[in-house]
């Protein structure tokens, strides 16, 4: 191993070849065209496939076809194509099709400012796509982490036969730091066994939380659709096919927390408030609370690297241990109202800059104060 | 908390400001085994306007990863200067081309003639980048000779090595003459 | 019943005889419907797209394809529904997207043959983008673009093929917009494979939805139908069956079309049916495979070089 200067955007591509990635479709989009540089150099190399499709919407929905061919999948985009996405990010959640968009968030709304960092797209990621659904959303803090959550985004993403959002933000994607990377052997790859012959097998058997995925082209000649369907995948409008159904997927995630919920909770006795932030702003947070406690502060600081589902019982936790929970966002406070849902009476400060420049340090200083 | 040097690299784009910043990094975590970040900002367009790139160097581990207070500042143009010269600390170090920009009157800075002394020691002013590197490291000693040297040659396209080499070397030479001067 | 349909059907003269019940085992077509899916189909009595249905499961099975070595692909729309019904690897997507999913399917699994099985308002409105640079690409997967004129399914508006003047539900008083001639797009767009035919014409459909198949690019067979629910309705055409004679009287051939003057062929409002375009083109992922040899065999040199192999 040896120590390299990466951006984010080239360590999520890298982290992508090595959880097993081999097929990328894509649509240019600042600040996350990197992803694709990378990947349109890598992929062939390893015997993967790359290509340009013709808008956000294609690419999602190839990305989701390549799937259903065998090849993991990934497409990686920022606000306006990731509003695009959501219509088949949906057929996904819906069809149970593993795959990662990476989302590197700039300013909105619309075009907003290509260039500028933002975390305005947190709730666009929960409900983007219309209708009730799972999913799974992880933010990195620096370039070493964004290509190792890359990883566990593939292999959560399989595990659970769920869309998994990479949901990153410019500073992250852009910045360099120095990684150390792996040898690609050595990473944990979740790959999906059928054991069941064809004739016998479920592609949406209600049976487990999680029935696995046969490719096609591979003897299991079944139907996939976006309609509510039967454990077969054939189209349903029966309440005793469509409640099961509804069941299983909605609560498949909620049943493993300890896989997919990943937070750090850095607590100090004696603190009364403490500081709850993700992506790069965590950077922020951490700047501010060594400071603090250079100056003999107490203070507890939360990160969280799984969005969504929301880490709530952390949470509640963390609202437990003090009276007042500081989070500080790239946005008008979006990740703040879950904070504020779960946080019960406890008093929740908002820390919000959405111009396009990192809150700082002092932002969150000054709100201590408050 | 670990001490953190803060430098802001600025100037025209197309001037090389980004990678010089991307090198300083590079020559920190990789060469001289510190943390670094690298971070910048550009307009949408791909040539022209101001840009410029910020790098942060610590021995520990480095958190907000954005200048906050620059301990250095290097301005190659007037519009870079105009923008950054206020963002140096109180005590910090503003290194200027004296070629391309003009002073204002109670600005303290250290003023070298770095795009002309990349013309006359390798012949073309695209070297001014690794110029004021040079200079910038002998100034401040951020991260050591040896490594600026590495990251430089590591990163300088097949024949310019040498080029690249005498660039940083009149950096280093320009600051060792204000210094006896 | 005549020979011909007899081998349109893959039927011998004593399988006709069989009664109708047990057709499902006795024929070698119908094997490729879906015994476990629950029949009738969604589409309304009289339709056209039974015959299309029946004409590309003539022409997969007259190919000899494995089921497993196909894949059909369909957006959403009655059309759309095809796929449910058949015995392959189906894969019913979005509005629009099935090229762009097949696109996707295709690149991973080239080796299978890929079929898009879309309506017109799927493939040329909220699909026109998709359809054109599938086209481009000449990637090879075969586009079935049923043509009816209308949207079936939401209840008869008018689609990007409607002729101008007729009525739809939201052309209250007649369509204002030209249609899209789908054949003259995919052409001009860089496929390589085109061809028309009409429900009432099932046995040209056969043939040229298995030349489409077989060809290496992108392929289109636009196969023109009807809608007696809804335009048929709204424009006062007739049951079913009249429309499908309007399909029999209101085309022609291509070999009777080229033999027309080009005064003729300037007036001409008939649809014309054959192949309109054949031309010989590197397909897309055969192109990229290059690409991906060349660059793992570098990949290979590269590490046993650096020792790292």
């Amino acid at each position: 191993m040896s120590v390299k200067l990466m951006q984010g955007n080239e360590a999520i591509a890298l982290g992508a070849i090595a959880a097993g990635c081999r097929f990328y479709a894509g649509y240019p989009i600042t600040p996350s065209s990197e992803v694709a540089e990378v990947m349109a150099r890598e992929l062939p190399k390893v015997g993967g496939k790359f290509i340009q499709m013709e808008d956000e919407i294609a690419s999602m929905a190839a990305i989701i076809g390549a799937r259903v061919g065998g090849l993991k999948s990934m497409t990686a985009t920022s606000g306006p194509g990731f509003s695009l996405m959501q219509e088949n990010l949906g057929y996904a959640v819906m069809a149970e099709i593993p795959c990662v968009v990476v989302n590197v968030q700039r300013l909105g709304p619309s075009t907003g400012q290509p260039t500028a960092a933002s975390q305005g797209d947190v709730m666009q990621a929960r409900w983007g796509t219309h209708g009730d659904h799972p999913i799974i959303a992880l933010s990195p803090i620096s370039v070493s982490q964004a290509f190792d959550l890359t990883v566990k985004a593939f292999n959560l993403s399989e595990k659970y036969r769920t869309p998994v959002i990479l949901l990153t933000d410019e500073i992250i994607g852009h910045m360099r730091e120095p990684i150390e990377l792996p040898d690609f052997t050595t990473v944990e790859k979740y790959e999906h066994v059928v054991t069941e012959p064809p004739e016998t097998y479920k592609p949406y058997s209600n049976r487990t939380d999680v029935p696995p995925m046969a490719a096609f082209g591979r003897g299991y000649r079944y139907h996939i659709t976006g309609l509510f369907h039967d454990e077969v995948g054939f189209p349903t409008q029966r309440l005793d096919e469509v409640e099961p159904w509804l069941e299983r997927v909605n609560s498949k995630l909620e049943r493993n927390p300890d896989d997919i919920l990943l937070y750090q909770a850095d607590y100090q006795p004696g603190a009364r408030v403490a500081i709850l932030s993700y992506g790069a702003t965590a950077r922020t947070a951490r700047h501010a609370v060594k400071q603090m406690r250079a100056r003999g502060e107490k203070v507890n600081l939360f990160t969280a690297y799984t969005l969504w589902p929301f880490p709530e019982k952390a949470v509640e936790a963390l609202a437990d241990s003090v009276e007042r929970i500081i989070v500080p966002e790239m946005n008008l406070g979006q990740l703040a109202l879950e904070v504020e849902r779960v946080a019960g009476r406890r008093k929740v400060t908002r820390v919000n800059r959405a111009n396009g420049e990192m809150v700082t340090p002092d932002m969150i200083l000054a709100a201590m104060e408050r | 908390m670990d001490k953190r040097t803060e430098i802001r690299l600025a100037g025209e784009g197309g001037q090389g400001m980004i990678l010089a910043g991307i090198i300083l990094a590079e020559a920190a975590a990789i060469y001289d085994g510190k943390q670094a970040t690298q971070t910048q900002s550009y307009g949408p367009e791909a040539r022209g306007g101001a840009s410029r790139s910020e790098v942060v160097i610590s021995d520990g581990e480095i958190d907000h990863p954005e200048v906050l207070e620059a301990d250095v500042v290097v301005a190659l143009s007037q519009e870079a200067y105009k923008k950054f010269a206020g963002s140096v600390r109180p005590g910090g170090l503003l290194i200027v081309d004296e070629e391309r920009v003009t002073l204002d009157p109670e600005v303290e800075a250290v003023r070298l003639p770095i795009s002309r002394l990349a013309k006359e020691t390798t012949g073309k002013s695209i070297t001014a980048n690794t110029v004021a590197l040079g200079a910038l490291v002998g100034l401040t000693g951020v991260v050591s000779r040896q490594a600026i040297e590495k990251a430089v040659l590591a990163r300088a396209p097949k024949g310019t090595e040498e080029m690249n080499r005498r660039a940083l070397e009149a950096g280093f030479q320009a600051v060792q003459k204000l210094r006896v001067a | 019943m005549a020979e011909h349909i007899l081998e349109a059907h893959s039927l011998t003269r004593q399988e006709a005889q069989i009664p109708r019940e047990d057709w499902f085992e006795a024929s070698e077509t119908l094997q490729h419907l879906r015994k476990n899916k629950k029949f009738p189909t969604i589409w309304c009595s009289g339709c056209g797209l039974g015959v299309i249905m029946g004409a590309l499961i003539r022409a997969i099975d007259h190919l000899g394809l494995q089921r497993d070595q196909v894949a059909l692909v369909a957006g959403i729309g009655c059309t759309a529904r095809m796929p449910v019904y058949l015995d392959f690897n189906t894969l019913h997507t979005t509005h629009g997207r099935a090229l762009a999913f097949a696109t996707g399917l295709k690149i991973a699994r080239p080796d299978m043959k890929v079929i898009a099985i879309m309506g017109d308002g799927d493939a040329l409105a909220i699909g026109g983008n998709h359809f054109i640079h599938a086209a481009r690409r000449n990637i090879g997967i075969t586009a079935l673009v049923v043509n009816n004129a209308i949207y079936g399914m939401t209840g008869g508006q008018y689609s990007p093929t409607t002729p101008v003047g007729m009525r739809a539900t939201t052309a209250p008083y007649g369509n204002v917009e030209p249609p899209f001639p789908i054949c003259d797009l995919a052409i001009a767009a860089g496929a390589s494979y085109v061809a028309r035919s009409t429900a009432f014409h099932a046995l040209e459909l056969d043939k040229y939805l298995s030349e489409a198949i077989s060809n290496d690019g992108f392929s289109l067979v636009e196969a023109v139908s009807y809608c007696h629910t809804t335009y048929g309705r709204i424009n006062k055409l007739g049951t079913a069956a009249e429309m499908m004679r309007g399909l029999r009287d209101n085309s022609i051939s291509k070999t009777a079309f080229d033999k027309l003057s080009p005064e003729e062929q300037q007036a001409n409002t008939k649809i014309v049916r054959g192949v309109l375009h054949r031309k010989k083109r590197p397909e897309y992922t055969a192109i990229y495979d290059l690409i991906v040899q060349q660059q793992t065999h570098q990949e290979e040199i590269r590490l046993r070089n650096t020792g790292r192999h």
